[in-house]
């Protein structure tokens, strides 16, 4: 008996075997149906593939093609163009809606579920919306000119070298709100003390945000810029419902491009070689971050 | 063969030894206190006699019965949290009754148990709250009737004052020893704070670096500490530890002390043996209230050595004054009375109880007197 | 988020909070105007529209786009209204949030109460699933749906919803199970309770908060999806499908009032969860983001 209790009982065995059992069931499907499926993609961007999946591998010769394509060249240049401009003006709009509504502004609690709430809407829902009110038959530009601005223009919808800016300003009205969240408490995590004490030094109210905390603001800015440019990589819906890729290919991303290369063009192997591409950016922005993240935590 | 043996454990977690070969017998009854500095590896012991973490060699036995693969909830103990681990859903009885639920317990027999245990405690106004609605205090009674509940063969203590003001840890400290007392149960604890080991084991056990330093009585471990570490981890302010030349003067041994002003110091010593060591090097250990006024100093001690030196800074602490000087090179605390006439920059006579005074090899930094 | 009650030691002159103030309102305006324009044009008649101005309010109320957008107009050849397409939403995205929240709650538990060696790793490469473009499992996946039979039905998009939200949902248990003390698990232990007990007598009755957060975002996550349901909807096409659907269709007149009406109708949901809820909507994006 005394020599039967050295190995584990049978509960404490058994203990240490359901959790495994509990978690193996999700970690199947991300071994198969992510890890796998990339696999399978990844192999698949080096195949003959066109219409449906084939096994015989040609090497390079789909990114080759990919990056000979001037569709592709535009889905990047598109895609840097909008990135960097979605990027940039939700960063900036939300920082400063958050350090104006960490004045003690009266009506806080009104103004911020007012910015937030885009970012419960569909980008089908916002590209909808978007697509009208841009509209120059229907939408603003009807409506200046109803209102006596008969010279108001505001078409680039319509306009190939103007339409990707449509873009950036439905996705900055979608996701700014959040950004503005994330600053905000990033803000409001400060500790009040060091504002005190920079005004003891004599900092003006510009020289504190400038110079304490802004750079305090440093891991909101970090996240903020991470979940905005996965989020600009994978735009997909919005492209969708606000332009539908045009006029031409003015607003093509490779999201897009993928899509419609692997099911519509019967050109599998290059769908599945940009959609590499696409998964190694995202993979080269997030890793890094989660990693630092992880880290962090032990 | 003791109530919980304690044989030869260690504990690695990969190639790092966190244990070191721990031997302890703990008789039915006692109160055994484990103390040391964080990572000195007295928690993980108490999680292994716990089953909360593996035994990586050698055995524990409650009553007998090696108990290292058994899952905690068969061993018959109850533990005691740091946090004290009250299930934050459900009510004070509930949760004192939690285990017992567990157990196959009838209810009947429960609530009994319970009542009793509520009596004890003095905690029946507050079985039907919540622990979010009681007091730091009241919570650790509630997680100590928690385990005694439980009626188990060994309690387990895991620093269970360390998140209490310091005006209720002093009371929450008392009770305890007042429960030991009455209830007679055998107890493991486990604490950095020396004060609670001394006040309250019966046998301390010292630990550090994953190796157990010294276990005994709180006297032992005081009076005789095993080494260095021991004697400067117990007791505060700490042991003076300064470094001493062992000579002898009309045949007896003495600590030859260096001194800034040139004039060494000699101090005789009680212990015959240290003859042994003439001419070598030591290091010798006084508590502060070995080191007073000549007024204040111990009438049963046999060997009052006086000792001039300069005062440096005074601490008026109340009950007692300390006083700051430097001997040996060392910064060295003494402890006057209050009402001691000292003052900052004066020399000043001290009376110096020799029989008190500890000698460690300066090698091996283990005691060799006395 | 932090209430609005903080002593911010920063005070401003008075020109400056006019200032402060009067860009707060025009921004607000920015965010509300296309739902105000969504809002008064499902309430016009299509003449009001294409005649008149979008940002005046109806001279003819209406309620008659609803009516078409719900029930009557065209959806690809079909006029059957977006209702059914509704009800497959619904039908999609309830069993998909339930599986998904349950799973995560029992994965965020064992991978902060029950860890082994590895569970580090295997939370990582969960938590990468949360940001892959799913352009990069669109093949295989399409292959493997029609494989199993599941191709273009409800099932097909409950399974694919299930398999990318499980990265969120563990996320959120597992950081909030991580500020969970490991004590009561050891305690419980101790009492004798087991994996199970342990998970639905401590851990679950606590754990009503991220659940919220779990769920919200999950939800809106999955009824507003399009890529999976335009890809894989087949026959069973979700809401947003269905409402691009009738916004594109290149047939007949555009019939924007019934168009504003259907996209009132695919936000509904979500925009009524983040009404009841929204102050744990932000908390769950937070949650999804800052840290991780």
């Amino acid at each position: 008996m005394a020599q039967a209790a050295r190995e584990p009982d049978f509960r404490t065995r058994l203990q240490e075997w359901i959790p495994k059992l509990v978690l193996s069931p999700s970690v199947a499907a991300m071994v198969v149906f992510v890890y796998g499926f990339i696999a399978f993609t990844v192999y698949l961007s080096f195949s003959d593939s066109r219409m449906l999946p084939s096994y015989d591998l040609v090497g390079f010769g789909n990114y080759a093609k990919l990056w000979g394509l001037s569709a592709w060249w535009t889905a990047i240049v598109n895609l840097g163009i909008f990135a960097s401009l979605y990027i940039v003006t939700c960063t900036a709009i939300g920082l400063v809606l958050a350090i104006f509504l960490d004045q003690k502004i009266r009506g806080e609690g009104m103004l911020r579920p007012i910015y937030l709430y885009p970012m419960a809407l569909s980008f089908i829902v916002t590209g909808t919306a978007w697509k009208w009110i841009m509209d120059p038959g229907i939408g603003i530009e009807n409506s200046m000119h109803l209102w006596g601005w008969t010279s108001f223009e505001f078409d680039w919808i319509k306009d190939r070298n103007m339409a990707i800016y449509t873009v950036v300003i439905a996705a900055v009205w979608q996701t700014s709100g959040f950004v503005m969240a994330m600053f905000l408490a990033g803000l409001r995590g400060i500790d009040n003390e060091i504002l005190k004490a920079a005004q003891i030094d004599g900092a003006s109210s510009w020289s504190l945000y400038r110079r304490i905390v802004i750079p305090l603001l440093r891991p909101a800015f970090l996240s903020a810029f991470v979940i905005l440019a996965h989020l600009a990589v994978k735009s997909y819906d919005l492209i969708v419902a606000l332009t539908g890729g045009g006029p031409g290919r003015a607003t093509e991303l490779p999201a897009t491009f993928m899509y419609s290369y692997t099911f519509t063009r019967n050109s599998m192997g290059i769908g599945a070689a940009s959609a590499v591409i696409m998964l190694m950016t995202i993979a080269a922005i997030m890793t890094p971050y989660l990693y630092a993240e992880l880290k962090e935590k032990t | 063969m003791g109530f919980l043996d304690i044989r030869n454990v260690t504990k690695s977690y990969g190639s790092v030894k966190v244990l070191h070969q721990v031997d302890i017998e703990v008789e039915e009854g006692e109160f055994l206190v484990l103390v040391g500095p964080s990572g000195c590896g007295k928690s993980t012991l108490l999680n292994m006699i716990a089953g909360l973490e593996g035994i990586t060699s050698g055995d524990i036995a409650i009553k007998g019965r090696v108990v290292n693969g058994v899952h905690p909830s068969k061993r018959n103990i109850a533990m005691v949290f740091q946090s004290y681990a009250l299930y934050p859903n459900m009510t004070v009885g509930q949760n004192m009754t939690f285990g017992l639920e567990m157990h196959g317990v009838p209810k009947a027999e429960r609530e009994k148990a319970l009542a009793d245990v509520a009596r004890l405690l003095q905690i029946e106004n507050l079985l039907d709250r919540k622990p979010g609605q009681l007091s730091g205090g009241q919570r650790q009674r509630v997680a100590m009737g928690r385990a005694l509940v439980r009626d188990p063969d060994v309690f387990l203590f895991d620093e269970p004052l360390s998140n209490l003001d310091a005006k209720l840890r002093v009371d929450m400290r008392t009770e305890i020893k007042k429960l030991h007392e009455k209830l007679k149960t055998t107890i493991v604890y486990v604490t950095h704070d020396q004060i609670e080991a001394m006040t309250l084991s019966t046998r301390i056990a010292v630990m550090y670096r994953g190796y157990v330093q010294q276990l005994g009585t709180p006297r032992e471990i005081y009076d005789a500490p095993a080494n260095v570490y021991v004697a400067t981890f117990m007791g505060s302010p700490a042991m003076n530890v300064l470094p001493a030349r062992v000579t002898m003067r009309d045949g007896v041994p003495h600590a030859e002390i260096a001194v800034r002003d040139g004039a060494n110091r000699f101090l005789k010593f009680s212990q015959a043996n240290m003859a042994a060591w003439e001419g070598r090097e030591i290091l010798l250990g006084i508590r502060p209230e070995a080191i007073t006024d000549p007024d204040g100093a111990d009438r049963n001690s046999r060997n009052i050595v006086a000792l001039t030196n300069r005062i440096g800074v005074t601490e008026p602490a109340g009950a007692d004054t300390y006083v700051t000087m430097e001997l040996g090179g060392k910064d060295i605390v003494a402890r006057m009375r209050a009402d001691a006439n000292v003052a900052p920059g004066a020399d000043f006579e001290f009376a110096v109880n020799m029989d008190k005074a500890v000698a460690f090899d300066p090698e091996t930094e283990d005691r060799i007197a006395p | 988020m932090a209430p609005a009650q903080q002593d911010t030691a920063v005070h401003t002159g008075r020109i400056a909070r006019t200032f402060i103030y009067v860009v707060l309102l025009v921004f607000a305006l920015f965010y509300l105007l296309p739902f105000f324009v969504m809002l008064v044009n499902s309430l016009k008649p299509l003449s009001e529209i294409t005649d008149g101005n979008m940002m005046a309010l109806p001279r003819a109320w209406t309620l008659e786009p609803w009516r078409q957008a719900w029930s009557s107009a065209q959806i690809g050849v079909q006029p059957t209204g977006l209702k059914p397409y509704f009800v497959n939403s619904l039908l999609m995205v309830v069993p998909a949030v339930a599986i998904t929240t349950v799973l995560g709650a029992l994965n965020g538990y064992v991978l902060t109460k029950w860890t082994f060696p590895g569970h580090r790793i295997i939370f990582g490469l969960l938590l990468f699933t949360c940001f892959i473009p799913f352009q990069i499992v669109l093949i295989p996946m399409a292959t493997v749906l029609g494989k199993l039979g599941l191709a273009g039905s409800i099932p097909g998009l409950i399974l694919v919803h299930c398999v990318y939200g499980i990265g969120f949902s563990t996320l959120y248990y597992r950081n909030y199970y991580a500020a969970f003390p490991t004590e009561l698990v050891r305690a419980a232990m101790i009492d004798g309770a087991g994996f199970f007990r342990i998970f639905f007598r401590i851990m679950l009755p606590v754990s009503g908060p991220i659940t919220v957060v779990s769920v919200i975002w999950l939800f809106t996550n999955i009824w507003n999806d399009f890529l999976f349901g335009a890809s894989f909807g087949g026959q069973s096409q979700p809401m947003t499908v269905a409402l691009n659907n009738l916004v594109q269709s290149s047939t007949g007149v555009k019939e924007y009032n019934v168009h504003f009406a259907g996209a009132i109708l695919a936000a509904l949901p979500t925009l009524v969860v983040y009404i009841v809820a929204g102050r744990y909507f932000v908390r769950g994006l937070m949650a999804g983001s800052v840290k991780g």
